[in-house]
């Protein structure tokens, strides 16, 4: 295998696409200049001291249980980050802690379980951060379609509580749409790859000397695995979230606005 | 029946204060009270669609807390101030509440569409056949509250609560509504009717209670509450 490195005369050749970026905006007026500088140093950090951690956690003759400790920050991280982004929704940490940690337990069940990869350190850590990172997405989506619809749709949840309906029934047309909502792109994601995205596991491993061909089997079994996880993660948001925003007298909660 | 029934709203906001009444089972009772006096809210905790922060609703002497919420709701059915319809026809609509009815207990062998029982809700709201297939949102206002008022009946209810049915109707549509209340309450349901309107008021009221401000109050009181507000050009 050739080596993969590009070593540091690489990586600030690379920053030259920063400095054109920043050129632009301040060509342009767009006033990024400051923002494009933050987050490329904040993401060169970030990288680097992750790299340096896995570095620890994945060296061979460590033992795999760091990997899954590393899994389960990963969970809590990720249920902290869905509260940030969704703060409208009602338990949005506990809801999304439990959705995640569902996606980590199926999803690496199924890989190491059907032995698709080998439960390895360097498999558990960039598998489970990819489950992890598209389903996240999906359940902010998912968490706030479901809210703005019930508080939208109220009225009409309401004439079905009237009419004598438990709440799971009254609920149940309008977050399904909303699941539907979140589950969506993911579909489309999944559709277009190969044609407009080469999508990162694949790009890493052909850049990284592996045959085309070969990637692309590894990138597939990514694919419908992540599809999985975001349909695991969203039902489950769904089941917990419609839960949490009825009485258990089947009254629908009030339901804040998100901050503009 | 409410004893000293109190609400709570958001910011503290007293929007029922200790109201004490009394509904019969039978015939028109009108709430009358001036915008923003906590009449729709006496509806809702009527049939727990919100629950008192102090107080309790007796229905037939039992307590409401006490009570299954779903079997009260299908029993004490509700209409709102906008009419609201689900999507699709006419029919689906009437199915969302003869299904509702199927929930409950002992009718499970009925669990079959009778088209004819859906015909007789549309005849008693006064609507004929040609709705049953109507697009629910090619209807007009008139048109649409009577649907929900037929949807009501469906689940068999022994007591209506409508809030302000007829606020967004004309006159024309408004009369239908009113007489179509008087109808149910010759086949022996009760209704509880919201309204800020005086005339309305005194044309069904075999009974009426008066709130302004979250509390019982005097007919004078909202009398002069209700001319007041039609000074505003809001109002």
């Amino acid at each position: 295998m050739p080596e993969p490195g590009i070593g540091w005369t690489g990586l600030a050749a690379s920053l030259v696409l920063v400095a054109v970026a920043v050129g632009l905006s301040f060509a342009q007026r767009l006033r990024l200049e400051g923002p494009i500088l933050q987050a490329s140093s904040r993401a060169a950090i970030q990288l680097l001291l992750v790299g340096w951690a896995l570095q620890l956690v994945l060296r061979p003759d460590q033992p795999v249980v760091w990997a899954f400790t590393w899994v389960v920050a990963m969970v809590v991280f990720a249920a902290f980050t869905v509260r940030r982004r969704a703060p409208e929704v009602p338990a949005a940490f506990s809801i999304a802690l439990v959705a995640t940690a569902a996606v980590a337990i199926v999803s690496l069940g199924v890989i190491f379980g059907f032995g698709v990869f080998p439960l390895e350190g360097r498999a558990v850590v960039p598998l489970a951060g990819m489950m992890i990172g598209n389903s996240m997405t999906s359940e902010v989506l998912a968490a706030r379609r479901i809210v703005a619809e019930l508080r939208d749709k109220r009225p009409e949840v309401e004439a079905r509580l009237a009419l004598g309906y438990p709440w799971r029934s009254a609920a149940a047309p309008y977050v399904r749409d909303a699941l539907r909502t979140a589950l969506v792109p993911q579909i489309e994601a999944t559709k277009a790859v190969g044609l407009v995205i080469l999508p990162g596991a694949m790009t890493g491993l052909i850049l990284a000397g592996v045959d085309p061909f070969d990637a692309v089997v590894v990138q597939l079994a990514i694919m419908y695995l992540v599809l999985g996880s975001v349909a695991t993660s969203v039902t489950v948001v769904g089941v917990g979230l419609t839960r949490r925003l009825f009485t258990p007298d089947h009254r629908l909660v009030r339901l804040a606005r998100p901050a503009p | 029946m409410l004893e000293s029934v109190t609400v709570v709203g958001e910011g503290g906001r007293r929007i029922l204060d200790r109201v004490s009444c009394q509904f019969p089972l039978c015939g028109v009772s009108v709430v009358l009270g001036p915008s923003g006096a906590g009449k729709t809210t006496l509806l809702r905790v009527c049939n727990r669609l919100e629950v008192p922060s102090e107080g309790r609703v007796l229905l037939g002497g039992r307590d409401l807390a006490a009570l299954d919420p779903l079997a009260l709701r299908r029993r004490v059915g509700m209409i709102f101030q906008r009419p609201v319809l689900f999507a699709e026809t006419v029919r689906d609509n009437l199915e969302v509440a003869r299904k509702a009815r199927m929930l409950g207990p002992g009718s499970l062998d009925q669990d079959r569409s009778d088209p004819a029982e859906l015909l007789e809700v549309l005849a008693v709201a006064g609507l004929d056949d040609t709705f049953l297939d109507r697009d629910a949102d090619q209807l007009s206002g008139g048109e649409a509250q009577r649907v929900c008022l037929a949807r009501a009946l469906l689940t068999r209810p022994s007591l209506l609560l409508m809030d302000e049915p007829t606020s967004s109707l004309d006159p024309a549509n408004s009369e239908v509504i009113e007489r179509l209340a008087r109808t149910l309450v010759d086949t022996g349901v009760g209704v509880v009717w919201v309204t800020h309107d005086l005339h309305q008021a005194d044309r069904l009221a075999e009974q009426a209670l008066v709130l302004v401000d979250g509390k019982v109050a005097s007919l004078d009181e909202a009398t002069a509450f209700i001319e007041r507000g039609r000074g505003r050009p809001d109002a």
